[in-house]
């Protein structure tokens, strides 16, 4: 179901699988491009972890999906604070981070999946409008971008950062959290879905990864 | 047949991880990334394949191939067909 919650920004929906059981999952998606194409697994474990007798929350970021914040405005240190803000309201005991999701996780016990640093999502975005810009006949320099990026805030793969988020990327990392185990993507097994070129679901995966997670929350 | 001359050591190593790749990001069977040829068309001639997709595979070559790729490398030319791009990811790999 659709639930609201309050973030330090505004008001924010979350998809939820929420039966007040006594473990509950806080999951932080993947960002933006990479978003899209890891939905759908991300919802599939939701949705096996449910069966599994386990309750998940999936918040929006401010600024993404149904947000009604603009992107702009927000930082990564905001997005902690959300992320924190969400942990707090839907009392969770534990939390799932999936890629970039990891730089925002509270200090909550908890599974980090296949994770990437700030600099690595800049890279990949920055790339991608350099290539755009390329076959329109512009040309564009990461440095050029960055330096603009910095000073007034850049688009990026359709997602108009502010210039401190983009000052954020270049270093954040995820917090080191012993209390957060790391799933590297080979243990999941398959190819790996934010590569695809189109939003893509694999079963499999989402059947491995909610069993890594039920059989040590059950356990 | 034409096209395994066209790639005459279709078998080594740069080819079998690069049509791998290409595999993991097209979402394309084993066969179907088998059957790609040196002229087979990529960017501008695969719909899926946009500048993120494009952006993804070049990240994705590097980290398997242990390579970097600079930004004034990637030109229309490289990216065109597979059989450019395997020639600079071998270019790249023999620089290395």
């Amino acid at each position: 179901m659709i639930a609201g919650w309050t973030s330090p920004s505004g008001e924010e929906f979350a998809l939820t699988f929420d039966r007040d059981r006594t473990k509950r999952v806080l999951v932080l998606p993947a960002w933006f491009d990479e978003s899209n194409k890891v939905r759908r697994l991300t919802v599939e474990v939701m949705r096996r972890l449910d069966g599994a007798g386990v309750d998940t929350i999936l918040p929006d970021l401010p600024g993404c999906n149904e947000s009604e914040i603009p992107l702009e405005t927000q930082t990564i240190a905001s997005w902690r604070a959300a992320a924190q803000a969400a942990a707090d309201e839907f009392s969770a005991t534990h939390v799932l981070a999936i890629r970039a999701g990891a730089i925002l996780a509270p200090d909550l016990p908890g599974w980090r999946y296949a994770t990437v640093n700030g600099s690595q999502v800049l890279r990949a975005m920055l790339r991608a409008r350099t290539i755009a810009a390329r076959e329109a006949g512009r040309e564009e320099t990461r440095d050029g971008l960055l330096e603009t990026g910095r000073r007034e805030g850049l688009e990026l793969a359709g997602y108009r950062l502010g210039a401190e988020m983009i000052g954020e990327l270049e270093t954040a990392e995820p917090t080191d959290l012993p209390q957060q185990r790391k799933i590297a993507h080979a243990d999941i097994g398959g190819a790996a879905l934010w590569l695809r070129a189109e939003p893509d679901h694999d079963a499999a995966q989402a059947d491995a990864l909610a069993a890594i997670l039920s059989m040590e929350l059950l356990a | 047949m034409s096209r395994e001359t066209a790639l005459d050591d279709s078998a080594d190593a740069t080819d079998a991880a690069l049509r791998q790749i290409l595999q993991d990001v097209l979402g394309i069977s084993a066969e179907r990334a088998a059957s790609v040829g040196a002229d087979t068309g990529l960017f501008g001639h695969l719909p899926e394949l946009d500048s993120m997709a494009v952006a993804g595979l070049l990240t994705e070559i590097e980290d398997r191939l242990a390579i970097v790729i600079e930004d004034d490398e990637v030109d229309g030319e490289m990216l065109e067909t597979y059989g450019g791009l395997l020639e600079f990811v071998r270019a790249k790999c023999d620089a290395g």
